[in-house]
């Protein structure tokens, strides 16, 4: 079972308490503790289950504008009377940083709001085998699938974030999670590909056969791939790949790459940085969303921003420290944004395939290719060539490239958004890149 | 060496007791005890951002019938955890009749000291060299507008105890120290990153002010990006420099040959046994047994020795790496690859120190014979699909040929080939063969651990390079 609320404040306040006991002026605490259980198949057959039991803690003392942090899985009082005699001595040796502090206490989260995160139901290994057996057997029917590989996860977590400012919150979360991994073969080539569901609530994820469906079909397309010439093409991003572009996007207004001026996107606020008519949101308090939360991971209240409004950046994502330097006030988006997504684009998706008379539909992306100083991208892509709206064949083996700030300029997108991951893009098309090959 | 059950209520007679029972009818498995203690000191942005430690302490469990592998873990060492464990394990083998396998490899040899680096130096030596290598990098040059240096230590005590109370241990150091520097010249901005490493005391790598040659080479990595030029586009020869490129290696070939990808033959290696999968002259091992090198293991995860393991020889392929339950499976032996993140996480067949062996050639040699192609020395990371056997990097530094002659640096691209016919295009394997600096964590199935690479200059004939210059 999941520790609860009463355990997880208990060992909270212990260490809030020893902390000031040994000379901290403030400190912050986060105990949580995660049960995770993963069946695996592979070929129709039960391949692998594990069991993860994981409780950590981790704690942050300040003395005035000092700051040092320690971590642990061992929670038993006598380690972390320990730990905690460790990190203030630590803390005392450590230089002052002046915008070292705790959020201000006028932006801390009031309350947690009911985002109806956790779902209770625990299932026993034997409901994930069936599951499995019914994914891999429709994953399996045709001929060229010479392997299958997927996986069940179910996952609860608590947590309590408590800090010497009197804040002390946290709630359960919980996921369900299954993919599907498939090899298909042919004379010419072997290719994987996979398909994947993951929702709060145990009913609302895909059902096995569809899964497996899914996948297989997504695998064969991509057997007996092309290599094709360099060239500048429009290139399609597929919804699976889109939403790493905007990712990377979050990544380079994060406060901390603007405060260090390592971001390309630095001193571009109220500027023209998309296409016209794009619209970026990050929405904390979507109903059972994969990213909602009540608070960020210092307490800070969440509330929806509008980050780029008709293609101009609005917000940056402030936490408290960068924020300070920035003089700027923390929107609650330490550790990052919540549920981030594009807005939908004013075409469908076959309009979208239709505009050019050629272009790639990239599938999978490789390789870690995003530069967030100078805001070049090159990465290693495999897809389809796509002639009047049609797939005409798969292609792999090169690579595609462009910088962000011209990509950004350059987007159409489609108008099927749907909330499968985090963070999420409609398919997006961006021209003017390069695409090498041959 | 930690005594795990020092303060639990369990003994260790209780828990091989519990070991025993579980696999009594399973074909392998172990208790797998850690302890681990981690230590990150951060300057960035003219400041000490970060100093933070951490202690981990956790169990995993771990039964194996035929093909099926049962795994649990847990922090609390405990009885009523590690009975826990075990009945969640016999949920899954319900119906087990295999043979414990009691045979393990001994060794007596140790690739590194018992030590604990953290503890080696203090917090204030640790912070004053971080300010030093932040002041002279912005006193060298004006154009320094940003530095990031950290130090990062390790130790991790493990306990392996098989079924019958055998028991195996290591204490595994590891530290790694590394400087990151941002130039903004003109406008445009460009960051070099270097790094040393090992599992040694940080005064091995930092000894004699040799900090200073870690801050130079990320100061030259960004100067020379500062004037790099956007790279072409499409297929050319590519020249490798010695050294930290063998990720091309451990990412187009490497991963291919663990044991669990050919078990599954989802590797586009596994029906190449015995045949020719480089150009003559290619040699590639993979050793666990180089003193005190970043994936270097006195004993695997699993408790099997390390050894150097031949990978292929002269263009053939000879072996592939295997934990104890591929190889069962392969009815081969276990090469002492079988490695873990942590305890949160089952053992898989990974790569220690994958190297290129020396050929003959000089790099000269090499550049000469280049009409037009890229002279590439260092690389960022690099990914591969293993079932198509694609892979990709990128170049942190890489300079154009033209005619025989280097040429201006280019801009960061990355490069996309095919690993099963990548080194059949090798033409020249050179005789300048090096250690990358200590640097490589390689990741699988979202599990990071330490890894080596070396080779000599290397030539090869075909690669796609992913440019924006059509």
């Amino acid at each position: 079972m999941i520790k609860d609320q009463e355990y997880l404040e208990q060992k909270s306040s212990f260490c809030l308490d020893l902390a000031k006991k040994f000379g901290a002026s403030d400190a912050s605490v986060i105990v949580s503790n995660s049960i995770s259980e993963t069946v695996n198949f592979r070929n129709q057959k039960l391949d692998e289950s594990n069991r993860s039991d994981n409780l950590a803690i981790g704690i942050t003392t300040y003395i005035g504008k000092k700051k040092s942090s320690i971590s642990s899985s061992n929670l038993l009082d006598d380690n972390l009377k320990i730990l905690i005699k460790k990190c203030v001595e630590t803390t005392k040796n450590t230089p002052e940083d002046e915008f070292n502090s705790l959020p201000d206490k006028d932006l801390l989260a009031k309350e947690t709001k009911n985002l109806n995160l956790y779902d209770d139901t625990h299932i026993k290994n034997d409901i994930k085998i069936e599951y499995l057996t019914r994914l891999e057997a429709e994953a399996s029917k045709e001929k060229k699938i010479i392997n299958t590989e997927s996986s069940f996860t179910e996952d609860k977590s608590n947590f309590i974030l408590a800090n010497s400012d009197g804040f002390c919150k946290g709630y359960k979360t919980s996921s369900f999670t299954a993919s599907s991994v498939t090899v298909a073969k042919d004379d010419k080539s072997m290719e994987r590909d996979y398909e994947y569901t993951s929702k709060c609530h145990l009913k609302d994820i895909k059902n096995a056969e569809e899964l497996g469906k899914i996948s297989a079909e997504q695998t064969i397309k991509k057997l007996s791939p092309k290599k094709i010439g360099s060239d500048k093409i429009p290139i399609i991003f597929d919804k699976r790949i889109a939403k790493g572009i905007l990712s990377t996007f979050a990544s380079a207004i994060s406060s901390s790459a603007i405060s260090r001026g390592t971001s390309f996107l630095k001193d571009k606020i109220n500027q023209k940085i998309f296409s016209n008519g794009l619209n970026i949101f990050d929405k904390p308090d979507i109903l059972k969303g994969l990213g909602s939360k009540s608070f960020d991971s210092e307490g800070v209240k969440t509330e929806t921003l509008r980050l780029v409004e008709d293609g101009v950046l609005k917000n940056y994502l402030i936490d408290t420290y960068n924020g300070k330097k920035l003089n700027l006030k923390s929107n609650g988006r330490c550790g990052g944004t919540s549920n981030l997504y594009f807005d939908n684009g004013k075409i469908s998706l076959k309009d979208l395939l239709n505009l050019n008379s050629k272009c790639l539909y990239i599938t999978e992306t490789i390789g870690h290719g995003s530069n967030l100083v100078t805001g070049d991208y090159s990465v290693g892509a495999t897809g389809f060539l796509i002639e009047n709206g049609e797939f005409k064949f798969p292609i792999n083996e090169i690579t595609i490239a462009g910088n962000f700030k011209d990509m950004f300029k350059n987007i159409t997108l489609a108008n099927d958004l749907e909330f499968k991951y985090s963070t999420n893009s409609p398919t997006m098309m961006i021209e003017g890149m390069v695409v090498a090959g041959k | 060496m930690s005594n795990f059950f020092e303060k639990s209520d369990l003994s260790r007679n209780e828990a091989e007791n519990i070991i025993s029972d579980t696999l009594q009818k399973c074909d392998d498995g172990e208790l797998y005890l850690e302890n681990s203690k981690s230590e990150s000191i951060l300057l960035d942005d003219n400041k000490i951002k970060n100093s933070s430690y951490s202690s981990d302490l956790g169990f995993g469990l771990r039964a194996i019938s035929d093909e099926i592998v049962a795994y649990s873990h847990s922090n609390e060492i405990s009885k009523n955890s590690l009975k826990q464990s075990s009945e969640n394990l016999k949920e899954t083998l319900k119906s087990v009749k295999g043979t414990y396998n009691h045979s393990i490899p001994k060794s007596n040899k140790k690739y590194y000291e018992n030590i604990n680096p953290i503890e080696q130096k203090s917090l204030n030596e640790k912070i004053e060299i971080l300010n030093k290598v932040n002041n002279y990098l912005r006193s060298t040059d004006s154009n320094v507008k940003q530095v990031t240096a950290n130090f990062l230590g390790e130790q991790k005590s493990l306990e392996i105890i098989r079924s019958g109370g055998e028991t195996l241990t290591d204490v595994r150091p590891l530290i790694r120290f590394n400087v990151s520097v941002m130039l903004e010249k003109n406008g445009r901005k460009e960051t070099g990153v270097y790094g040393v490493g090992g599992r040694q005391s940080y005064d091995n790598y930092l000894k004699e002010d040799n900090w200073k040659n870690v801050c130079d080479e990320a100061l030259r990595i960004a100067s020379v990006n500062l004037e790099s030029k956007p790279a072409p586009a499409g297929e050319m020869k590519v020249v490798l420099g010695p050294g930290w490129p063998a990720i091309l290696i451990h990412e187009a070939v490497g991963h291919g040959l663990e044991g669990d990808f050919n078990r599954k033959k989802t590797s586009a290696f596994h029906n190449l046994m015995g045949q020719k999968v480089a150009s003559e002259g290619v040699t590639i091992v993979d050793d666990g047994t180089i003193d005190n090198r970043r994936g270097s293991l006195t004993i695997d995860d699993e408790g099997t020795p390390t050894e150097k393991t031949v990978l292929i020889e002269n263009g053939i392929l000879k072996n592939f790496m295997q934990d104890r339950h591929n190889a069962r499976l392969m009815k081969t032996r276990s090469t002492g690859s079988g490695r873990r993140e942590n305890y949160r996480h089952i053992v898989l067949p990974r790569m220690r120190n994958t190297m290129m062996l020396n050929g003959k050639h000089t790099q000269e040699e090499m550049i000469k014979s280049v009409d037009k192609g890229i002279f590439a020395v260092s690389f960022g990371g690099g990914q591969v699909d293993i079932t198509s056997g694609k892979f990709v990097f990128n170049c942190t530094e890489a300079y154009e040929i033209i005619n025989g002659k280097i040429g201006s640096p280019i801009k960061g691209a990355t490069l996309v080939g095919d690993g099963p016919s990548i080194l059949k295009e090798v033409s020249m394997v050179g005789n300048d063969m090096m250690l990358d600096p200590g640097i490589g964590t390689c990741g699988k199935a979202g599990q990071g651990v330490p890894v080596g690479v070396a080779q000599p200059s290397i030539l090869i004939n075909k690669i796609t390079v992913g440019g924006t210059k059509l």
